[in-house]
């Protein structure tokens, strides 16, 4: 047995320790906004954060991640910055295929708690681990800057 | 009461109990299944099973078309025939018949149908085609379902039609202000014959179309609850992962399961086939409780394989034998004036060759598809697909059921590109569960997706192009050296391929002598459609060479350009808008060069002014300008972010590696190896649209392709003197 606190909940799982974060959570803990991009943290589709900090959950065994806080894109709007980030993300109608927008969103909130006014230079430092196949870049950007004015304001 | 009444009030019951309020969400429904109470994820509004049973229970009662479905609690909805891919669908689609019917489109439920019949044949996501085809049809429904209502209205009042209208899901009496809401008059509407030729509004009072309209999709993606193909879960269900030959070409021989069966959480080891563009393979699969469990045992699966000589096949001598076939004649595409003539007698004369790679779709969503076979010879399917319509033609062919027997449910797909209008990814999962006698979901890892194709082709061109004394343009010849895109081998070489040609004859460049070629060449690969097809590889050559033959002619390549569009044509209304905007005719700092090139094919027409400065030994885009000419546009801000996003496509298309082959296999595998663009690669792109009105209405999603790696080529010619004839090129790395 595994017990994992995902979203400020407790969930006992039946899974191998090695099995990788992701699937724990999309398969057993049921949550499926955290997606499957590429499996070798290339692509961050997969991101959640691991006590605040982004982990590409795809390359991150379930058994690390036992007595940790685990924020999936679907325990966001608890917090101040991620309903910010959402908000900026659907003002600015970021998404397309919207695929890999969770990772995305995950990504820049990380970011935005760590620096509240986030240069273009520290987006692109902190976003480049994030794929976008439909090329949403652009607005992510935009995006970013606009959550960084409304948590600021 | 009769039975199907029992049927439909227990299911509106069932509708009110769970709190289904008709937009919006409804999470974590609890079913029974087996005894066991699952939370089945796919119910919620956008894919509801319970609903679309639902409204096909209620359909006679209140089916306006069958587009448009009214319940009497006033609740719309609204079948959306195009999947969603990422290319705006979910609004622009729906927002034709909400137009018409007057009501506002976040008031509507808007559900994907799944290839039945009486949705027509545009059920399917491709060519850029969804609202340049459906614009007046999809118009007409909602125009027709809203003039069967006041109608209705007018007739329970016992007025004149002429005396109402309607607005906000509302019908209202003139002369009175009596009002009726849509629900209380959609049974008595839905009785009433479809107008065949209802009046559509005059668009300067159209409230939703033409404006920057916010997409009902987004919200959910962006809060982690919008459903795709990978997301589903139903009950019963197990996770297939497939092992296939690394070799294209190649036959399974034998395998041995026993260390993958001993694997905890694998359940069984089978084999299914895949036929993909003229492929056919059979791969071993490796079903499981749950996924990783599948792919650990897929890992200790021990299969032997025979490459049947296949395995000769890699990308350099396939590129040389291009070369090679670049000598042949070639069958003719298009020609006019006498073009051997022309160019033997012409003072000035150029030739130059072109090549382009073979890429991959990489969307981010892998493929997957849950299939469900079951009572004998019924088929349900949830899948990521650009093709509900084609699934449901070919597999009431292939397995010789009614369309009765199959259910396709259309999730959003994280992407298509064109790689989802292949279904062979369906077929796996459908053969599986007839198999295992239980639901099954396969998914491909990222490496299934960029090793086994299919891939966008390369394409080779050889050019010749001659000038008169003064600099004009006289003879131009495009040959285009390729396979084609249904592996076929025997491909008849006297006939040209229209795709594989695409746009190279079409272009409104006026050149009196002119004859283009195709020539043949078989690839061994499985090979598809990619965003803007062929046009991403010709466009390149074709307006690069263009761009070879100004500065032969040393002319300005804008101006080289519109003494050849001396008739009326949007192409020239298209290529004077980019001169504007990119304010082409001012200087640029020391060390910059700018670029242009435009693409008409079938989907549409765009262009590109793109802007570059000297960096180390490489160039920085310091700024795309994008001109897409559309005649009529139906949501801005999704035109916008469509070419941005073909612009990043485009770029990662000339400047990544692409895929090769050796030894008969695909060498990449993943992005590290595979790479597309990232955040700081993303290029300013500002992004201007033409709608002047008219009957042709241009496509969205694919034009903004084409043309931006030839533009960036001439851009990087104009800085650097350095012509680019291959790509992909490195752009760190120039001179
Ligand atoms: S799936 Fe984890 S980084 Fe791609
Ligand atoms: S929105 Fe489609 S991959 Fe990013």
């Amino acid at each position: 047995m595994i017990t994992l606190n995902v979203n400020n909940k407790t969930y006992n799982l039946d899974v191998a320790p090695d099995m990788p974060l992701l699937w724990a959570i999309r398969d057993y803990v049921d949550l499926t906004g955290t997606k499957f991009g590429c499996g070798i943290a290339q692509c961050g589709a997969c991101t959640v954060h691991v006590n605040g900090s982004p982990v590409r959950s795809c390359s991150f065994p379930v058994a690390a991640a036992v007595g940790k806080n685990i924020t999936t894109i679907e325990g966001l709007a608890d917090n101040k910055i991620g309903q910010a980030v959402e908000k900026a993300w659907i003002e600015l109608q970021v998404p397309q295929c919207g695929y890999c927008q969770s990772g995305q969103i995950m990504s820049a909130t990380a970011l935005l708690k760590n620096k509240p006014k986030p240069t273009d230079a520290d987006i692109d430092a902190a976003m480049m681990g994030n794929l976008c196949r439909c090329g949403t870049y652009q607005r992510i950007r935009s995006a970013i800057h606009r959550a960084a004015e409304i948590i600021n304001a | 009461m009769s039975e199907s009444t029992t049927t439909k009030l227990h299911r509106r019951q069932f509708l009110k109990l769970s709190g289904f309020t008709g937009t919006g969400l409804m999470l974590g429904l609890s079913l029974k299944a087996n005894g066991e109470s699952v939370i089945e994820k796919i119910t919620r509004s956008y894919l509801d099973k319970e609903r679309l049973e639902t409204i096909a229970a209620n359909a006679d009662a209140y089916n306006l078309t069958p587009f448009v479905i009214i319940e009497p609690s006033g609740t719309i909805t609204i079948m959306n025939p195009r999947p969603e891919i990422g290319q705006g669908v979910f609004q622009s689609v729906p927002s034709l018949i909400a137009e018409e019917l007057e009501v506002p489109l976040d008031g509507v439920t808007i559900l994907q149908t799944g290839g039945q019949k009486k949705y027509g044949n545009g059920q399917f996501a491709g060519g850029s085609s969804s609202v340049r085809t459906s614009y007046i049809q999809m118009r007409q429904i909602g125009a027709a379902a809203k003039d069967m209502l006041i109608a209705a209205a007018a007739q329970q009042w016992g007025v004149p039609v002429a005396e109402c209208y309607a607005d906000n899901a509302k019908i209202i009496h003139k002369p009175s202000g009596k009002t009726v809401g849509y629900g209380a008059v959609a049974e008595a509407a839905s009785k009433l014959e479809v107008p065949k030729n209802p009046a559509l509004k005059d668009p300067k009072d159209f409230k939703i179309l033409g404006k920057r309209y916010p997409r009902p999709d987004v919200p959910l993606k962006s809060t982690g609850k919008a459903i795709f193909g990978i997301d589903v879960k139903v009950p019963g269900m197990v996770y297939a992962s497939i092992e296939r030959c690394p070799v294209f070409g190649g036959k399974l021989v034998k395998y041995d399961d026993t260390a993958a069966k001993k694997v905890k959480g694998v359940i069984g080891v089978e084999t299914c086939e895949r036929d993909i563009n003229g492929h056919h393979s059979v791969g071993v699969a490796v079903l499981a409780e749950n996924y990783w469990a599948a792919l650990q045992g897929r890992k200790a699966l021990k299969v032997t394989w025979d490459y049947d000589g296949h395995e000769s096949f890699n990308s350099n001598s396939f590129a040389e034998s291009l070369r090679q076939a670049a000598k042949e004649e070639g069958a003719i595409d298009h020609e006019q004036g006498n073009f051997d003539k022309a160019f033997a007698d012409a003072p000035v004369k150029l030739e130059a060759f072109y090549e382009t790679p073979v890429v991959s779709h990489s969307a981010i969503e892998p493929m997957n598809c849950i299939c469900s076979w079951y009572d004998n010879n019924k088929i349900e399917i949830w899948a990521s697909t650009q093709v509900p319509g084609r699934i449901m033609d070919q597999f009431t062919k292939k397995y010789n059921v009614p369309e009765e027997n199959i259910t396709i449910h259309v999730l959003f797909s994280g992407g298509g590109f064109g790689r989802r209008l292949y279904p062979d990814y369906v077929e796996e999962a459908l053969e599986l569960s007839k198999k295992v006698g239980k639901p099954v979901k396969s998914i491909w890892t990222r490496e299934d997706d960029t090793k086994m194709g299919p891939f966008r082709p390369m394409t080779f061109s050889a050019f010749k192009g001659a000038l008169d004394a003064n600099g004009n343009p006289v003879a131009f010849q495009h040959k285009v050296i390729a396979p084609t895109l249904d592996g076929n081998k025997n491909y008849d070489k006297t006939k040209t391929n229209k795709t594989m040609t695409e746009g190279i004859s079409e272009q409104k460049y006026e050149i009196p002598n002119m004859k283009n070629l195709f020539v043949f060449h078989y690839m061994p690969v499985p090979l598809a459609a990619w965003r803007a097809v062929t046009s991403t590889t010709l466009a390149f050559a074709h307006e690069c060479f263009l761009d070879e033959m100004a500065v032969a002619a040393k002319k300005d390549p804008m101006d080289f350009r519109m003494a050849m569009l001396t008739k009326p044509s949007d192409t020239k209304t298209l290529m004077q808008k980019l001169r504007e905007v990119s304010k082409w005719d001012t200087p640029l700092p020391k060390g910059w060069g700018r670029g242009v090139a435009q693409w008409e094919f079938f989907a549409g027409l765009a262009g590109y002014v793109i802007e570059v400065s000297k960096k180390g030994n490489g160039i920085k885009i310091e700024k795309a300008y994008a001109v897409i000419d559309l005649g009529t546009v139906v949501n801005p801000d999704t035109v916008e972010a469509q070419v941005q996003g073909a612009a990043v496509m485009a770029l990662g298309a000339a400047i990544k590696n692409g895929i090769t082959f050796n030894n008969g296999q695909t060498v990449q595998s993943n992005y590290n190896n595979n790479p597309i663009i990232r955040i700081n690669e993303m290029p300013p792109v500002e992004v201007h649209i033409i709608a002047n009105g008219g009957p042709v209405i241009k496509g969205v999603g694919e034009p903004g392709l084409p043309p931006f790696a030839p533009a960036l080529c001439n851009a990087i010619y104009a800085a650097t003197g350095k012509r680019i004839r291959k790509l992909p090129f490195d752009i760190n790395n120039i001179v």
